[in-house]
């Protein structure tokens, strides 16, 4: 196992705009080509924790971020990042498959359109490229103009994370992926995952733990703020250190 | 509590209850060699099935509470622990059983001498499945460590017993066919205290996640 890292958050605290202070004092690495998973009750700060690597929270004003966040050498957090490229280079997959009411080539064409690729054999490569990526070409390549809307929930979260492929993004994250979709949708969905970090690194937010413990490397839990053990994803299910840890995944919380 | 701490609890029961024939069946198929009784040993022979019973149904709740409750941590490393103390157990149970079986065979002849260290061994034996079970129950990893400690008196005692068997063998051959019994039943002790101590050593795995087993240095 590569144990590169691609992030380091350090330090971080959050701030919602009504004040509340959704993380504290989060410290974590995320390391390359490996998925790494977050869990932890509801309003733990898992999506709030993941929405602060492409700073889409920057969406909403009054929202505040306190410490760094590292990508490679940069900090994120820094005034001076450009939202555009951080967002192309880091993208995100939603709980709700998202796709754009277009064709299903257009849906793929379009970021690589906003980086300036006009070339219709350019953008045809490109796009055939991310869906075989996406697990998705062999299942769409005769019907490429039809509506996005035509496909079924499963397909349509394969093309979202085409979508985000296509400007090669060297981070994805996945927030809670699956858990709009059939057993056998979430499957593919998790197979993908297994294939697609050779090429990237994986954050995911899940609420299944058995699926945070079939696809991540590490495994982070987080409570009422805060990341109370960050480890081996074998180690968190099997013998956790920490009292808590282990009261979540063995379901006896609280 | 919940229905899956029920589960658990129902399946710790029944360990604790192989576990207690087993503790009888070391015990009776001793004192069946040393008070010479027949009938006692037949009782250990025939209640060894209550202990195959358990080994099963305990195999088969705990596959059953993996598929349906996947299960966690410490509820894993229990569940899986506890089907592999079971086969140490239902092994424990044969022991007795074959312990049994010599001390039937011989009882029919007279006495080869008067048992000293095969009662000691058996005591020892005992009170490391006993106390295996109860730091098992317990997660006392302290008395884990404790009963694996206690597997060397057994190896020494059956040195002794082997050695001294070995001086009758080689003074008197009509002493050879009790005496090959004998030492097959120090055998079974230091075998069924050897069993004891994997089941400590999963305790301790039970308790601190951490396998030790095969790593602790040759005494």
């Amino acid at each position: 196992m590569l144990d590169q890292i691609e992030l380091r958050v350090k330090g971080l605290n959050f701030y919602y705009s009504g004040g509340i202070h959704a993380l504290k004092q989060i410290n974590l690495p995320i390391y390359s080509n490996q998925v790494t998973a977050l869990i932890g009750p509801s309003g733990c700060g898992k999506t709030t924790l993941l929405r602060c690597f492409n700073r889409m929270h920057d969406l909403y004003p009054g929202n505040r971020y306190e410490g760094e966040i590292y990508f490679v050498k940069d900090d994120i957090l820094s005034p001076d990042t450009d939202l555009i490229s951080l967002r192309s280079r880091i993208g995100m997959v939603f709980q709700k498959p998202t796709p754009f009411p277009m064709s299903i080539f257009d849906n793929i064409a379009y970021g690589l359109k906003l980086k300036g690729i006009k070339k219709r054999s350019d953008l045809s490569e490109r796009v055939e490229k991310a869906l075989v990526h996406a697990a998705l070409w062999e299942e769409v390549k005769d019907k490429l103009n039809a509506s996005a809307y035509d496909l079924s929930g499963g397909q349509q979260q394969r093309l979202v994370i085409a979508r985000a492929l296509a400007v090669d993004p060297e981070v994805l994250l996945f927030d809670e992926p699956t858990s709009a979709l059939d057993p056998i949708s979430t499957a593919k969905i998790e197979e993908l995952t297994a294939a697609l970090k050779k090429d990237v690194t994986i954050i995911i937010v899940t609420h299944n733990m058995q699926q945070a413990a079939r696809i991540s490397d590490r495994t982070g839990f987080m409570m009422l703020g805060e990341l109370l053990e960050f480890g081996d994803t074998n180690k968190i299910f099997t013998a956790p250190s920490e009292k808590l840890t282990e009261d979540y995944v063995t379901g006896r919380f609280g | 509590m919940t229905v899956f701490d029920d589960e658990l609890q129902k399946l710790k029961e029944k360990l604790l209850r192989m576990g207690s024939l087993v503790e009888d069946a070391i015990k009776n198929s001793v004192t069946s060699l040393v008070e010479r009784d027949n009938a006692l040993a037949q009782r250990v022979i025939d209640n060894d099935r209550l202990v195959n019973t358990l080994d099963v149904e305990i195999d088969e709740e705990s596959i059953r509470l993996i598929a349906l409750r996947q299960p966690m941590a410490s509820d894993l490393r229990f569940i899986t622990m506890a089907m592999k103390i079971t086969t140490d157990m239902e092994r424990m149970g044969d022991l007795a059983v074959n312990i049994a079986e010599r001390a039937m065979e011989l009882n029919t002849e007279p006495v080869l001498k008067p048992y000293i260290d095969i009662p000691k061994m058996r005591e020892i034996a005992q009170g490391m499945i006993r106390d295996a079970l109860n730091a098992f129950v317990k997660k006392d990893k302290k008395l884990a460590v404790d009963v694996i400690m206690r597997d060397d008196k057994v190896d020494d005692l059956k040195h002794d017993v082997l050695q001294e068997l070995a001086f009758f063998m080689t003074q008197d051959p009509t002493t050879v066919s009790r005496a090959m019994r004998v030492s097959f039943v120090a055998q079974y002790l230091e075998r069924f205290a050897d069993h004891a101590t994997n089941i400590a050593e999963m305790v301790i795995y039970l308790v601190e996640g951490k396998i030790i087993r095969h790593t602790l240095p040759p005494a």
